[in-house]
């Protein structure tokens, strides 16, 4: 018999009952929500007066609508203007009150965007089955974990039951050998991924992602990549456990301690895919022929590395695709054949779930040290993706060095990758962005997104234009 | 949930792949609290030539005439023919919530997102998968004939065009027995909770370090 993938060893722990028409019910061991998609979840269990079956399985915070600036964060909730935002955070802080669910609030230190701060408490952890209503919930994959975005009723679902009903995936392996070269990161590999195997080349999977490249990866690089997942279309990315992991998971506050710890990584060990498992799709990249990558259009997979230009319709065969390659030049005001070099950018934007971790921000700082923001650059934003990550990025001096070249350093939250809170673009506006939609309006209203990494978006803004990080 | 036996109405399409849940139902939108009221925001970058504003009365808005939803001929439509890979991106149950509200009780396509898929099941919206020929043949009809009607029956499985030409489709006989039935999850799941404790109870001894409990402080 063949041998077991990371994925099935984690499915079979977890399997409550299989059912006789192939779906099954999964034990979920953490669920982390949030202020937009859990309302009406809520709603649902107070009006079928049903109480959440394991109420310290859940972490809340709100991040979506927060606020990032100082001062619009000063007095917490009531301080936020839009009211719309103000009673969706409130709604969440009455619900986790009312059921006794654990919230990190709007001003509290651990408070921060729910992928960032899952793994970064230790809340999550290998080997666990990991939701969130929320597609980008695949990050805390990097762990060694189950974790994919559900939908609200599932969230309900999970609240009331803690399982989630299910059907396995198939499992895919997307293997990157040999090594990166300089300036080019685990944006840039997952970028690079999504190109090769396009929007819809994951859907029905889970992907684990294994090969030497992810091997010398750093957690927070893998927890980029895991986050991307969903733009492959896989619901669900995983990193195999090595002591990397162990090492990040090491001394958290949720983390296991003492006698459990040592049993804890004896299991975690053995989360790793057997050297005989069969995988039902494979795909395999050279590391070294990966460059920096930008997005030139609405979707995930049309990117590009930096040296490239824009494709020309003309050239594209199928019918379909030539009209949304048509589609997406017009929506972000580019010439086919125009080289990506050329496209000036009119906003940064380093932040999201995708890249604020501390090594995004150390990348992004690195980058601007010594270098000023170019005057055709309206606004180049920095948002930490924690209070804990803000607080280590301002021990370090790195919030110094970025205000000093003329970045502004804000408060943590999902703030301009998706545009729910006050941080959007301009109609028409060109965003070099290290979040992980260039949908159509993702940003604000007739913003142009362009998918990057910390250190190419920094470069991007202190150039004015797309620029290879390596030849600034 | 409300059930899903048969339904026949007029078809509209949505004539792009990769159509992503932001372009479904903008996030200016999801401030919401409630489950409904997000059809008149369906769609709303394309159908409307202003930007939306969440809880705006949407009568007056200037309409986007090239819009095929704008059209005359497909008001009152109840089928959506989309192409590949549609509701990519979030896990917003508010797109289901939209397309609901506006009025749509299926989706036809080649391809569809999962988690949009699976967030379909949950509120009585059918996705139904053809394959890129039959979906192809399906928006030239349309095309080609206002006031273009499918039938659609879930019991028999099988999309029904005006000419009588029928075409099979798969579904889980769960979320067929579930959609057929209008059942709540939630209850079927709590028939099994006896299953569910005694999973608890062997994971506790064996794995105890995942039920460690978070902690206010």
């Amino acid at each position: 018999m063949a041998g077991k993938t990371l994925y099935d060893k984690l499915w079979d722990a977890h399997l409550v009952k299989a059912r006789d028409d192939g779906s099954a019910l999964i034990y979920i061991d953490r669920h982390i929500i949030h202020e937009v998609t859990t309302p009406q979840a809520f709603e649902g269990l107070r009006m079928a007066d049903r109480k959440p079956w394991r109420v310290d399985s859940i972490v809340a915070t709100p991040d979506h609508n927060v606020p990032t600036t100082a001062d619009e964060r000063a007095s917490g909730v009531a301080g936020i203007e839009d009211p719309v935002s103000r009673i969706q955070v409130q709604t969440l802080d009455d619900n986790c009150d009312e059921f006794g669910i654990v919230e990190f609030k709007i001003n509290d230190k651990r408070q921060g965007i729910v992928h960032v701060i899952g793994p970064e408490t230790g809340a999550c952890l290998p080997g666990m089955t990991i939701v969130c209503g929320d597609s980008h919930t695949a990050t805390n994959g990097a762990l060694g974990a189950l974790a994919h975005g559900i939908g609200t009723s599932e969230v309900e679902h999970v609240m009331a039951t803690q399982c989630l009903v299910a059907k396995k995936m198939k499992n895919m392996l997307v293997k990157v050998n040999g090594t990166l070269n300089p300036g080019v990161t685990s944006k840039d590999v997952v970028l690079a991924i999504i190109g090769e195997i396009g929007t819809a080349g994951g859907t029905g999977y889970a992907i684990e992602f294994g090969g030497q490249v992810f091997r010398d990866m750093s957690m927070e690089g893998r927890m980029t990549v895991c986050n991307m997942a969903i733009e492959g279309g896989a619901r669900a990315g995983m990193v195999a456990v090595d002591d990397k992991t162990i090492d990040y998971v090491k001394g958290r506050t949720y983390a296991p301690k003492g006698d459990q710890w040592e049993a804890a990584v004896a299991d975690w060990r053995n989360l790793v895919s057997d050297e005989d498992a069969v995988f039902d799709k494979v795909v395999e990249i050279d590391g070294a022929s990966i460059k920096p990558q930008v997005s030139w259009g609405t979707s995930p997979e049309m990117v590009l590395p930096v040296d490239a230009t824009v494709p020309n319709p003309a050239d594209e065969t199928d019918e379909v695709k030539k009209s949304g390659i048509e589609r997406a030049l017009e929506y972000m005001g580019l010439e086919a054949g125009q080289k990506i070099t050329d496209i000036n950018i009119d906003r940064a934007f380093i932040g999201s779930c995708t890249n604020s971790r501390i090594e995004d921000i150390r990348a992004a700082a690195e980058v601007a040290k010594g270098r000023k923001v170019a005057a055709n650059v309206i606004q180049a934003l920095v948002v930490p993706g924690s209070g804990v990550v803000k607080a280590q990025a301002e021990e370090e001096g790195l919030d110094k060095i970025l205000i000093e070249a003329g970045f502004e350093w804000r408060e943590p939250g999902c703030s301009m990758c998706l545009a729910m809170n006050a941080d959007k673009l301009g109609n028409g506006e060109h965003c070099a962005s290290t979040s992980n939609r260039n949908f159509e309006g993702r940003q604000g209203y007739g913003g142009r997104t362009h998918l990057v990494s910390p250190a190419m978006a920094a470069a991007a803004a202190i150039a004015g234009h797309f620029v290879d990080v390596n030849d600034l | 949930m409300k059930s899903f036996t048969q339904v026949t109405g007029i078809a509209a399409p949505m004539d792009r792949a990769n159509v992503d849940t932001d372009m479904i139902i903008p996030k200016n939108f999801l401030k919401s609290i409630k489950r409904t009221g997000f059809g008149k925001n369906l769609f709303d970058e394309l159908r409307y030539l202003d930007e939306g504003q969440p809880d705006q009365d949407c009568t007056g808005r200037p309409l986007n005439m090239d819009f095929p939803l704008n059209f005359p001929r497909y008001q009152g439509a109840q089928i959506l023919l989309a192409r590949e890979n549609f509701g990519c991106g979030s896990s917003r149950e508010h797109a289901p919530w939209a397309l609901d509200d506006y009025g749509f009780r299926c989706v036809i396509a080649p391809s569809f997102a999962d988690i949009f898929f699976n967030n379909s099941f949950k509120n009585g919206l059918l996705p139904i998968i053809l394959s890129d020929e039959i979906v192809a043949q399906l928006f030239d009809e349309m095309y080609a004939s206002e006031g273009y009607e499918l039938s659609v029956d879930l019991e028999a499985q099988t999309v029904t065009t005006p000419s009588g030409e029928s075409f099979g489709f798969e579904i889980d006989e769960f979320r067929k027995h579930c959609l057929l039935n209008g059942l709540d999850d939630i209850g079927l799941t709590l028939q099994d909770a006896d299953h569910i404790r005694a999973y608890e109870e062997k994971r506790q001894q064996s794995a105890p370090w995942l039920f460690g409990a978070v902690k206010p402080e």
